[in-house]
């Protein structure tokens, strides 16, 4: 309703803007036709005549001139939310994107310095904006269908331009970097929030290209790409384009020099690892491991964060992201190297046990699935005289006591394999088993043993505690009022001696108690 | 190894370190929810000496441990010898303070502005501020982030030079090169300013407000919003209008979406702190650009705003006002094409009529209910419904009667269950309203009809309405109206329609007194004991304990005892113990 009151400032007619552009003594044909036709007509030989811009005697200058109109009149909005409002406007807008694209696109010569600013200019002023809030306030990418574009008949030629417009090789970067600046950069970032993949997959491709010819842009725009993350994992947990900027980010890594910058390695430690902590991680898991492998066959030394990081950000509760995890896991042991192993060898399998003992048989089937993979087995088999100590109790309880056949099963041939790489060990920890349960079982019993004395000594402690502020009290009151000490409310605790009220004890004690 | 004598070296530390070491996450979770326990076994010397260095050093954990243990350590004053030794807590949550988990940073600093009022000034200003110092030029964002909050604390209580440089310190993190600090030092200005002294605030926080309500990330400038309440109410009038409004204004056309709706939703809260002058020359109309605003969400938070906006409009003009600008919004608000913009306004509007008084009310606001009250939304048709003791005050309910009816009997039958539901709650208030006679005309059967609706949260809730109807109207009331149809259905075919009978006299029993209980009620439910579904034997059972109080001890004993044995022997196990446990 009110789109109409807005509307007619901001969405001025098409044609009227094309008439702008004629001459003002020109003689005017029909007022309807015009606006088409009189941006039509020039434009066709135009782009003919661009193909064959080498010719020595071609009008340069007008289509420079004209190129510019166009992305000019480009640079007008249309309402797409009313689908039918200013029908012949839009389509006149459309050609003109599709001719700009093609002229672009197939032209030599076109790309002269001053078209740099008008492109960037109408590229701006079509693709920035605030988007929209979320039609649906849980929208959950996995489920919902997600809320399209209504402007995407134009938004997508704009981007068409901006991507050939980058591609080009007459795209010249030193004239291109005084307009893609970090300010557009920083706006063309936001975008990725965008709900419509469409988008983003432009998006993708473009914020590529400007990174590979910009190189004054890079460091930021590596930086908020960081802070698009940061928010995304410490504040709002919502943002669209995750996949997206870590296929970018996927690349980029794979081009970063020898030895990694340290702050390339913060980038891993404090951005990408606390990523998996993310709800909505499945989403962009892909790409995200993606990532984390291209640093460890970039640098070694980095496996040990990789492997602690996910340890410490291991699931509690989602074993969907669990299963996640494990998969992980095994690219990363994938292309591990042995002395890597070594070092983490030991917390990882503590935890691979754990995973084994899930009775959710999904993880316990993805964790036993590692000893199916043959790098790994013989990973495991150099360093058996550490690992089967590490998940024997587990293998051999869970044997006994999972639901699920495929998981006992499984255990079996795991037990076997072991049982074959070191019998002698293998049966020394049989031989120990029940000792070690004892073992555990009193330690535990040591454990609550002390919690109990611990809880007591509190409770005596606190009891003095509350004396101690009362006798003050009563001290004080008694030196107040000139009164001799006198026991007011004598309670039936468990010391022979009158407690406070309780209001009266907080001073000391109450705080400790907390 | 326990001593009595609370002896300071009672347990080895090394056990107790162990303990907060387990490998069990789970196990440490639960000694660090006990750290208090532990500091006092150690005694407030060695948990000076020894605990706090070994937990400053362990800093890496999981971040639910980390959690619980800056929770902890802002209540160990007294377990570190008091407020002279309050400072040793500070490196613990010094490096708490500079983890990434948000979580844990947040209760860091919640601890950290807890004991910082134990400090003394000196020791503020020798420990305390230094700290606070530290993290605002950390490296790493997380340390800036948590100063932001750390200021205000200490602001009031140190000498004019360190003030100085708090300011100086406050005015670098609202420029920081990340977002991040900015954010929380945007959240942080308010707080500020309010412990700044006023010339600060004008040649300080001003220019940081300005800058912060135009920074180039919307998530940043919202947050200036909030601030400007906190600023305008500390400013004399006469400067509000140079400092204040020019950066105000800008917030209300923002061209995000979301710095428009966080004016919107703090409008109340701004007309307040700007006084009626600059409410009436420039809060009006973009109060009014709100409710117009392009985007719904703008326009319901807008909305929502309508009732207390005009409640606050100086009283000399309010009449005036609303009727010339802000009525002509709300009239088009009532057919907006967004459901929640319609909704929101659907939950105030009828606020408007005790403002406007009986004769606006009747030609302006009473055409608008209506409409509302025929929306295709039932939370539209709700929220009306919902409010109707505002209009009833003012006009009466009757004007409305003849629309409300329709209204209700759909809402009654709403697809949705939740609507259902939502509408019976209304019942006793509309009862109350329209009267006895009305009631048993138009609403009594819709009453009914929820005792054998398919959800049990619908008859559970019809039950419960029920007894609100009778405490309303009376027992004598029930009798004629409601007990016949309910006992009528302890012979309906479906089972789970008697029981809703045993449901109802559980529920109508003490409203209607022992002389209907014990006539009708009683011989109903004994009746039923013959039942052939156990699960309505059962409820018998437990309906006549429920019942036994109200009943009087003759019929106690001659009637509900042998039936109650009978159950007692039932072939079925749980009727057997619901008749054991009632006799008894």
């Amino acid at each position: 309703m009110e789109g109409e009151d807005q509307g007619s400032p901001i969405f001025i007619r098409f044609d009227s803007i094309v008439k702008g552009t004629d001459g003002p003594g020109e003689p005017r044909g029909d007022e309807r036709g015009l606006g088409v036709e009189g941006l039509q007509a020039p434009s066709t030989p135009a782009a003919s005549r661009l193909v064959q811009c080498n010719e020595p005697d071609a009008p340069v200058a007008e289509l420079h001139d004209l190129f510019c109109k166009k992305l000019q009149q480009c640079c007008v909005l249309f309402d797409f939310l009313d689908c039918v409002a200013d029908l012949k406007g839009k389509e006149i807008k459309r050609a003109a994107l599709n001719e700009l694209v093609e002229s672009v696109a197939t032209s030599r010569g076109v790309l002269i310095e001053p078209l740099y600013p008008e492109a960037i200019k109408m590229i701006s002023v079509n693709i920035f904006r605030t988007l929209p809030p979320s039609e649906n306030p849980e929208f959950d990418p996995e489920e919902d269908e997600p809320t399209l574009e209504a402007s995407w008949p134009h938004l997508q030629l704009v981007y068409e331009f901006f991507l050939r417009f980058l591609e080009s090789p007459d795209f010249q970067p030193s004239m291109a970097k005084r307009y893609i600046d970090q300010k557009f950069v920083l706006q063309l970032l936001e975008l990725f929030d965008s709900e419509d993949p469409r988008e983003r997959e432009y998006l993708k491709t473009i914020l590529h290209r400007v990174y590979g010819k910009l190189l004054g842009l890079r460091a930021y725009i590596r930086k908020q790409i960081n802070n698009i993350f940061l928010r995304f994992i410490y504040e709002t947990e919502h943002f669209n384009g995750v996949a997206e900027l870590l296929e970018i980010l996927g690349s980029i890594i794979n081009g970063f020099a020898l030895p990694l910058k340290a702050e390339h390695k913060q980038f891993l430690v404090r951005v990408l690892i606390p990523l998996h902590t993310a709800k909505s991680l499945s989403i962009f898991h892909a790409q995200l491991a993606y990532c984390v492998v291209q640093f460890m066959e970039k640098d070694a030394t980095v496996t040990e964060y990789i492997i602690r990081g996910l340890l410490k950000y291991w699931p509690k509760t989602c074993t969907q992201k669990e299963v996640m995890f494990l998969g992980e896991i095994e690219e990363i042991l994938d292309v591990i190297e042995p002395s890597q192993f070594i070092r983490i060898q030991e917390p990882l399998f503590k935890q691979i046990a754990a995973c084994i003992s899930s009775p959710h048989f999904q993880v316990a089937e993805r964790a036993l699935y590692f000893w199916n993979n043959e790098y790994i087995l013989s990973l495991i088999e150099e360093n058996c005289q550490v690992i089967l100590p590490l998940v024997f109790a587990t293998l051999y309880r869970v044997s006994k006591e999972h639901w699920n056949q495929t998981i006992v099963s499984l255990i079996y041939n795991v037990l076997k394999t072991f049982m074959e790489m070191n019998s002698k060990l293998f049966d020394d920890l049989t031989a120990s088993y029940k000792v070690e349960k004892q073992k555990e079982m009193k330690r535990e019993r040591e454990r609550t043993d002390l919690w109990r004395g611990l809880e007591e000594y509190q409770e005596r402690r606190m009891q003095m505690l509350t004396e101690a502020a009362r006798n003050q009290r009563n001290l004080q009151e008694r030196g107040e009022r000139g009164d001799p000490l006198n026991p007011s409310s004598p309670q039936t605790a468990q010391s022979d001696q009158p407690e406070p009220k309780p209001s009266g004890a907080s001073t000391g004690a109450g705080e400790s108690a907390t | 190894m326990a001593g009595a004598d609370g002896d300071d070296s009672l347990y080895p530390i090394a056990v107790l370190i162990d303990e907060l070491r387990n490998e069990d996450v789970q196990l440490r979770l639960n000694s660090i929810k006990k750290l208090s326990t532990i500091a006092l076994a150690l005694g407030v010397e060695r948990t000076r000496t020894e605990l706090l260095p070994f937990l400053t050093d362990t800093i890496y954990d999981e971040d639910e441990v980390l959690l619980a243990l800056a929770e902890q350590l802002g209540n160990f004053t007294m377990l570190v010898g008091g407020p002279e030794y309050v400072h040793c807590l500070l490196p613990p949550l010094e490096s708490l303070a500079t983890v990434e988990e948000t979580v844990v940073r947040d209760k860091a600093v919640e601890s950290l502005r807890k004991i910082s009022q134990e400090h003394s000034p000196v020791d503020l200003e020798v420990h305390f501020e230094p700290l606070v110092k530290r993290l605002a030029s950390g490296d790493w964002f997380t340390s800036r982030t948590s100063a932001c909050g750390l200021f205000s604390v200490c602001y009031p209580r140190v000498s004019s030079t360190v003030k100085a440089e708090i300011r100086q310190h406050f005015r670098t993190l609202c420029s920081d090169d990340t977002p991040m600090v900015r954010r929380a030092a945007a959240s942080k200005l308010g707080e500020f300013a309010k412990v700044l002294e006023l010339e600060y605030v004008k040649t300080d926080i001003i220019p940081l407000f300005t800058a912060l309500a135009s920074d180039e990330q919307d998530s940043v400038r919202l947050l200036a919003v909030e601030a400007c309440v906190s600023i305008a109410t500390l400013l004399p009038q006469e400067d509000l209008e140079t400092l204040v409004m020019p950066t105000l204004r800008q917030a209300a056309e923002d061209k995000s979406w979301r710095v428009r709706y966080m004016v919107a939703d703090k409008f109340s809260e701004l007309q307040k702190a700007v006084g009626p002058e600059i409410t009436k020359n420039d809060l009006v109309p973009a109060f009014q650009n709100l409710l117009k605003d392009c985007e719904a969400e703008v326009r319901a938070a807008a909305a929502n705003k309508v009732k207390e906006f005009c409640e606050n409009l100086p009283e000399d003009n309010r009449e005036q006002i609303i009727m010339s600008h802000i009525l002509p919004c709300v009239k088009e608000l009532v057919s907006d094409t967004n459901q929640h913009v319609k909704s929101a306004l659907a939950s105030v509007i009828m606020g408007l009529s005790t403002i406007l008084g009986k004769d606006n009310t009747i030609e302006h606001l009473l055409p608008l209910f209506l409409t509302q009250l025929k929306d295709e939304c039932p939370e539209v048709r709700l929220n009306i419904i919902s409010n109707l003791d505002c209009v009833n005050e003012v006009i009466g309910i009757r004007q409305l009667s003849q629309s409300l009816l329709p209204a209700i009997v759909e809402l009654a039958e709403d697809a949705k269950w939740r609507v259902r539901l939502a509408i019976i709650e209304y019942m006793p208030l509309l009862a109350g309203q329209l009267g006895v006679e009305f009631f048993d005309e138009k609403l009594n059967t819709l009453c009914m009809a929820w005792l054998i609706d398919h959800v049990y949260a619908i008859r559970e809730a019809a039950t419960s309405n029920l007894t609100k109807l009778v405490e309303k109207f009376g027992a004598e009331w029930a009798q004629n109206t409601i007990v016949p149809k309910v006992l009528g259905m302890a012979n309906d075919p479906n089972y789970l329609h008697r029981m809703t009978t045993l449901f109802c006299i559980n529920a109508l029993s003490e409203a209607c007194g022992q002389e209907i209980t014990t006539k009708q009620m009683l011989p109903v439910v004994l009746k039923m004991s013959n039942d052939q579904v156990a699960n309505v034997r059962f409820n018998v059972a437990k309906s006549l304990q429920k019942i036994g109080p109200v009943l009087d001890s003759n019929a106690l004993q001659t009637e509900v005892k042998p039936v109650l044995e009978k159950l007692a022997s039932d072939s079925d196990m749980d009727v057997k113990y619901f008749a054991q446990e009632a006799i008894s």
